[in-house]
């Protein structure tokens, strides 16, 4: 088969290409440039881009570097932009998924005559007893990464292999190292590339901060109404965020229950008070087909936090029992048993 | 067929780089494995190589039409390039600068670093004279105009230019970069009017790593080093010699002069076959500049509905070597700042493709070209099912 590979110059693509090979496939590898300027230094890097080079010559296969930056920056940079100045929490690895590496990326995979693009991701593509295609959790729990691609329809599926989802992060490693590869200790990467790269470290407000107009904003208490202080950027605060949003210290932890920008108000209050028992979605996808109201389902709102069970509703879902309230633009996965079903941006 | 990379199908990258002839590796070869010494050495093994040096300058400076005095050699193309630009910029205002919009990176960056200004092209990226001159006063202190296009092969008027120039800014100096008008153009003409003039080896069968930046007597006093710790080229540029890299620039050019004739009227014949057959067999592709405003070693088509990152990757597995563009340091095609100059959309941009044939192109490789180009473009819009 011949099998498209996409190496961020990272040491799970690396492994990932090296097993593809081995396989048999007839292996190309390539980079996605997504940000930065001729001489950017952050993530897709020229160092990156060296380091899967490199490990491509070492394979054996062909590497190529494709720019997508004007898509990454309308399809990902922009809409995290917007998010924020809305005073929501975006997911952008999510919607880089979504919109580079699974749709951009994969397009031009067919369109070059490839049969499959490969990931390093931690999930797998397994058939059901019923012969079809499901997303399935990583065997290694704690690096399953099923949430970063929930958005995937079973047609995508059938275009995709993800040679290392069955292998634990300890495992990848050591095969690189068995094979030679230099990224074989590469530190894994941060959570926003292109902020990272910027910044070089300042971080989101200033990535914002030159990108938007940020306010500032009342910290009020649910309750009492009580104005606790005010915080710089109302567009950076978060539902659930404890630290950073200047009240008394003397009472107990004050967390973020809302956000409202256009007001530019921040609500607090007790832990207990954001526990909800509904969440909200909009641009829910299905892995196949939608499953019917009232469907017992489990629903994870991060990478790696437990699993709740709820019931899908008109809305969204219903919980079993009430859980945190989470911010809008997060991304929520529905899950059955370990199968990857649908997926949801929380509103 | 003289090199491995059009052995097994078609090299038509010669704007990037060139295969090295025969005689010029011969000539290389005795400074590379037999002498070494330094040619300031004041020693029998160093005259050797200092007379190496002054024959090739000699050479060199008959097929230019210079004295050999004017020619200072340098790491390549760029280098002149910036030799010229930031040399004769120190101490002039920045606005004082004009460069058009077209120029090869190596003058252009300088330039923007600089402050220049950029003079415009029209939409066949040709220089717009009418706006050159309304930009032109006492005040310009250089203005650098390239001879042919490294991108859409475009033949500039440099001598109109020149006259320009002369009559609006007499201040002025011209530098002109015409690294890749050497393989096709007698530079004489050209050189008894411009200043400065960039030269590259690599460009016409000579080895990489060598150029030359030829400053007329008449702009001598008005350029100053960029490198310095040594008094060779005429204290304009220090650093030992590359003295095979030198000579290698010499047999080069002497060779590129004596079979120009012959090798341009072969090379248009194979270049229109390329071009009229690729455009018979895809309707929707078109030449993006009009073809008697390039140069005979050019191709630049337009394939609506394509993208060159994938075009030339399927063109690469049919063994079709072309470019598009220029690569930033990740080695991602960027859009052309020549194409978007002329007045492409970024789209438009990407969807074009630079075939360059040199004087080792061969009939047969066109052959195989034709059918890679076809064969390629017919699997991006989906004709072919695999």
């Amino acid at each position: 088969m011949k099998v498209l590979v996409a190496m961020s110059g990272g040491v799970d693509s690396s492994v990932a290409a090296a097993l593809l090979v081995e396989q048999g496939h007839e292996v190309v590898g390539a980079t996605m440039k997504l940000w930065g300027g001729e001489g950017d230094s952050g993530c897709c890097s020229v160092a990156d881009v060296t380091d899967a080079r490199r490990v491509a010559d070492h394979l054996g296969i062909d590497h190529h570097v494709f720019n997508f930056t004007e898509t990454f920056d309308e399809k990902v940079v922009g809409p995290y932009i917007e998010a924020h100045r809305r005073g929501e929490t975006p997911n952008p690895c999510i919607e880089c998924n979504r919109h580079l590496k699974f749709d951009a990326f994969l397009d031009r995979a067919k369109r070059l005559g490839f049969d499959f693009v490969a990931t390093g991701h931690y999930a797998q593509i397994v058939r059901d007893d019923a012969g079809v295609l499901q997303l399935a959790r990583g065997l290694d729990h704690r690096k399953d990464q099923s949430y970063v691609l929930s958005m995937l329809t079973g047609e995508q599926l059938a275009n995709i292999l993800l040679p290392i989802g069955m292998m634990e992060k300890s495992e990848t490693r050591a095969m690189a190292r068995e094979r030679g590869l230099l990224t074989a200790e590469k530190p894994d990467s941060q959570d926003v590339c292109f902020i990272a790269s910027r910044t070089q470290g300042k971080g989101r407000a200033q990535f914002l901060g030159e990108r938007i107009e940020l306010h500032s904003a009342q910290v009020v208490e649910r309750k009492s109404g009580f104005r606790h202080g005010e915080v710089p950027a109302v567009e950076l605060i978060t539902i659930g965020q404890r630290r950073g949003i200047s009240t008394n210290s003397s009472v107990r932890p004050r967390y973020v229950l809302d956000v409202d920008v256009p007001r530019r108000v921040v609500t607090v209050g007790d832990k207990e008070d954001l526990l909800v028992s509904e969440h909200r979605l909009t641009q829910r996808t299905w892995v196949h087909h939608e499953l019917p109201l009232g469907s017992v389902v489990s629903v994870q709102a991060s990478a790696h936090s437990p699993a709740r069970q709820a019931t899908l509703t008109a809305d969204g879902v219903e919980l079993t029992s009430p859980s945190r309230k989470i911010a809008p633009g997060q991304i929520m996965t529905i899950y059955v048993n370990d199968f990857v079903v649908g997926s949801g941006v929380i509103c | 067929m003289t090199s491995v990379e059009s052995a097994h199908g078609a090299y038509l990258d010669h704007g990037a780089s060139t295969p090295i002839l025969p005689e010029v590796f011969e000539a290389m070869l005795v400074h590379l494995r037999d002498h070494y010494a330094n040619p300031s050495g004041v020693h029998h093994a160093g005259r050797g190589e200092r007379r190496a040096i002054d024959d090739a300058r000699d050479i060199l400076g008959d097929v230019l039409g210079c004295s050999a005095g004017e020619i200072v050699f340098t790491s390549g193309g760029t280098e002149a390039d910036n030799l010229a630009i930031f040399g004769v910029a120190q101490g002039l205002a920045p606005g004082a600068v004009i460069v058009s919009a077209i120029e090869h990176h190596g003058v252009l960056r300088p330039a923007e670093a600089l402050g220049a200004r950029i003079a415009p092209v029209n939409g066949q990226a040709v220089i717009d004279l009418r706006q050159l001159e309304l930009m032109l006063d006492s005040s310009v202190g250089l203005v650098s105009m390239m001879a042919v296009n490294n991108e859409v092969g475009t033949v500039q008027p440099i001598g109109e230019v020149v006259s320009l120039v002369r009559s609006h800014a007499p201040d002025a100096l011209v530098h002109c970069d015409a690294v890749q008008a050497l393989q096709w153009y007698d530079l004489a003409t050209l050189l008894r009017e411009v200043d400065l003039l960039t030269i590259s080896a690599h460009k016409i069968g000579g080895p990489k790593g060598v150029g030359a930046l030829v400053v007329r007597d008449r702009a001598r006093s008005r350029i100053h080093p960029l490198l310095l710790g040594g008094s060779q080229e005429r204290d304009l540029r220090a650093g030992t010699e590359n003295v095979a890299g030198i000579v290698g620039l010499a047999v080069a050019a002497q060779l590129t002069k004596d079979r120009q004739l012959l090798n341009t009227e072969r090379i248009r014949a194979i270049r229109d076959r390329f071009v009229d057959q690729v455009l018979r067999s895809v309707p929707s592709a078109r030449e993006t500049v009009a073809r008697e405003l390039r140069h005979v070693g050019n191709a630049h088509l337009t394939f609506p509905g394509t993208v060159n990152e994938e075009f030339l990757m399927l063109l690469d597995q049919h063994g079709v070597a072309a470019s598009a563009g220029s690569s930033c340091a990740s080695g991602a095609l960027e859009p052309s700042h020549v194409l978007l100059a002329m007045g492409l959309t970024p789209d438009e941009a990407r969807s074009c493709i630079r075939f360059t044939l040199g004087a080792s192109s061969t009939s047969h490789e066109i052959d195989h070209a034709i059918t890679g180009v076809i064969a390629a473009h017919r699997q991006l819009m989906g004709d072919v099912v695999e």
